[in-house]
């Protein structure tokens, strides 16, 4: 049973998992927040998709005799091709857009030679395997070599020195396409030596389109994401109800230089010679402010309590902020992380009532998990901490010409060596 | 004429689909025992209830047992074991 709007997504799961003719009903959506005389009516009303009565259905897809449809699915090979027909360039960008292997910007068309460029980057060889991805828990997982991730390279205009953080994003099997009805990003920051050999900017304007790396970096991403993990497409992967702008690009790196803290992916076990990009999914809400000044710990308190529960938050301070704090007595970035944890509370009632709280904390609740357990024992009104430390993500970026800061929404999923795709 | 390009294909690479057997359905409900699988979406606990309650109404000779996996989004092993030992069949829901 599923609801109406997943209709064209879940016959094309059944399809790829070799059971086209699967029974499945549809009531309609929403479920999330109708009353039970609301779910109740959608029980005794028409099937949302394929009409008739809903329950009819339920027990017609129990019983009766199957087809020869049902016993005799088709196993099929779905392999790829290295190269197209040739064509025209103005053909080949229709193609590509027509297929929605692009962003809808434009792109640089992935020739031959184009492709064995991007490949002088990296010293692995063009038929390695480099990962697996999927839009979502729910679809079959795709594979991908290096010389898949060049390609996509090359699309978005990235130069070969970048191709090992490149294939680094890509060899996370974090995809920068989430089919999450959230409608998630993937955020990307890296760290290490590679940052200045290929001119990432760290400082003024590091967050937004103002180089070159950055820019690209971003973009391959996305659209290895998309391409590699068979497809980002609105009602089939992809089912983002809003979209997200952080999806263009949102790669940059640590202001390592002017950070009084350890940089991150040493804090995540990796030596400060390494080069190492880490990964946050979420790119759901970004707080704003400047400090710290002398009411900072109401507004940060007020600001990570309007974050979402569900997605941790990624601090990202300019240089004069994280000194400014380090002046105040967090001289490590955990000192920071603990007051944000222990000073972020909101009611018990407030908490339960998110909805991906809800979906993904309630059942690890129920089950014992601490501190999702103890939360769900509290009173209503009694206020609980929002954010676990290992929720929470510290970061140093910006050109110091304000003392402001971000907090955006970013679950850590990982760091990710660079040097080993080198 | 125009110039022709050879440009690579940007797709990676598919799983093979291996084609399943549905399994046999029921010659009818009576006497059986269904599942009704929640999978954890936000409010399908509550559906998952009326709809038993809808079973238990109108047809209660069908044996109605509710379930949940351990956690949402991740396979439950055990409790798939249980159903096949102890069901006669199964409908998950509400959601994807």
């Amino acid at each position: 049973m599923h609801t109406q709007v997943f209709a064209r997504l879940v016959k094309s799961v059944a399809k790829v998992n070799g059971m086209p003719t699967v029974r499945q009903a549809f009531v309609p959506q929403p479920v999330v927040g109708r009353s039970a005389a609301d779910l109740r009516a959608y029980i005794e009303g028409e099937d949302a998709v394929e009409g008739g009565p809903f329950i009819q259905r339920l027990i017609d897809g129990l019983t009766g005799s199957l087809q020869q449809d049902d016993i005799g699915a088709m196993s099929f090979d779905r392999s790829t091709p290295r190269l197209l027909e040739p064509d025209t360039e103005e053909n080949l960008r229709d193609k590509f857009e027509e297929h929605r292997w692009t962003d809808f910007l434009p792109i640089v068309l992935p020739t031959e030679e184009r492709v064995a460029a991007m490949l002088k980057g990296t010293s692995q060889a063009p038929e390695q395997v480099v990962g697996r991805m999927q839009p979502a828990r729910f679809r079959e997982l795709w594979e991908y070599t290096v010389e898949k991730v060049a390609v996509n390279a090359v699309m978005a205009g990235a130069r070969p020195e970048y191709f090992p953080v490149i294939l680094a994003l890509a060899a996370s099997g974090v995809t920068a396409r989430s089919s999450s009805t959230t409608s998630q990003a993937t955020l990307a920051m890296v760290n290490g030596p590679i940052r200045n050999e290929i001119g990432m900017n760290a400082g003024i304007g590091a967050m937004g389109p103002y180089n070159h790396a950055n820019a690209t970096i971003g973009r391959a991403f996305g659209l290895l994401s998309q391409n590699l993990q068979g497809g980002s497409v609105p009602n089939e992967s992809f089912m983002g109800s809003q979209g997200n702008v952080h999806s263009y690009s949102a790669v940059c790196a640590e202001n390592e230089e002017r950070s009084p803290w350890e940089p991150f992916h040493v804090q995540h076990g990796r030596r400060a010679d390494e080069s190492a990009v880490s990964l946050f999914m979420g790119g759901w809400y970004i707080q704003f402010g400047g400090g710290p000044r002398e009411t900072w710990e109401e507004k940060f308190s007020r600001s990570l309590a309007a974050c979402d529960p569900f997605s941790g938050p990624v601090l990202a301070l300019d240089p004069l902020v994280a000194r400014g704090f380090v002046d105040r007595g967090f001289d490590t970035k955990q000192k920071l992380i603990q007051w944000c944890s222990e000073n972020t509370r909101i009611p018990a009632r407030e908490y339960w009532d998110n909805q991906w709280v809800q979906t993904l904390l309630l059942p690890q609740a129920v089950a014992g998990v601490e501190p999702y357990a103890s939360h769900l024992k509290a009173d209503p009104d009694q206020p609980i901490n929002m954010f676990r430390p290992e929720d929470i993500s510290v970061v140093v970026v910006g050109g110091e010409t304000g003392a402001v800061w971000k907090i955006l929404s970013g679950t850590y999923m990982g760091t990710v060596s660079v040097d080993e795709w080198r | 004429m125009s110039h022709l390009l050879s440009v690579h294909d940007p797709r990676g690479y598919p799983p093979k689909v291996s084609g399943k057997h549905l399994a046999p359905r029921l010659d009818g409900l009576d006497g059986k025992v269904l599942f009704l699988v929640d999978c954890l979406f936000d409010n399908s606990e509550v559906f998952m209830n009326q709809l038993r309650d809808w079973f238990r109404q109108h047809l209660p000779a069908v044996t109605i047992r509710l379930i949940k996996p351990r956690e949402s989004w991740v396979d439950d092993p055990e409790m798939r074991a249980r159903v096949a030992a102890e069901g006669d069949a199964a409908i998950l829901g509400v959601g994807l």
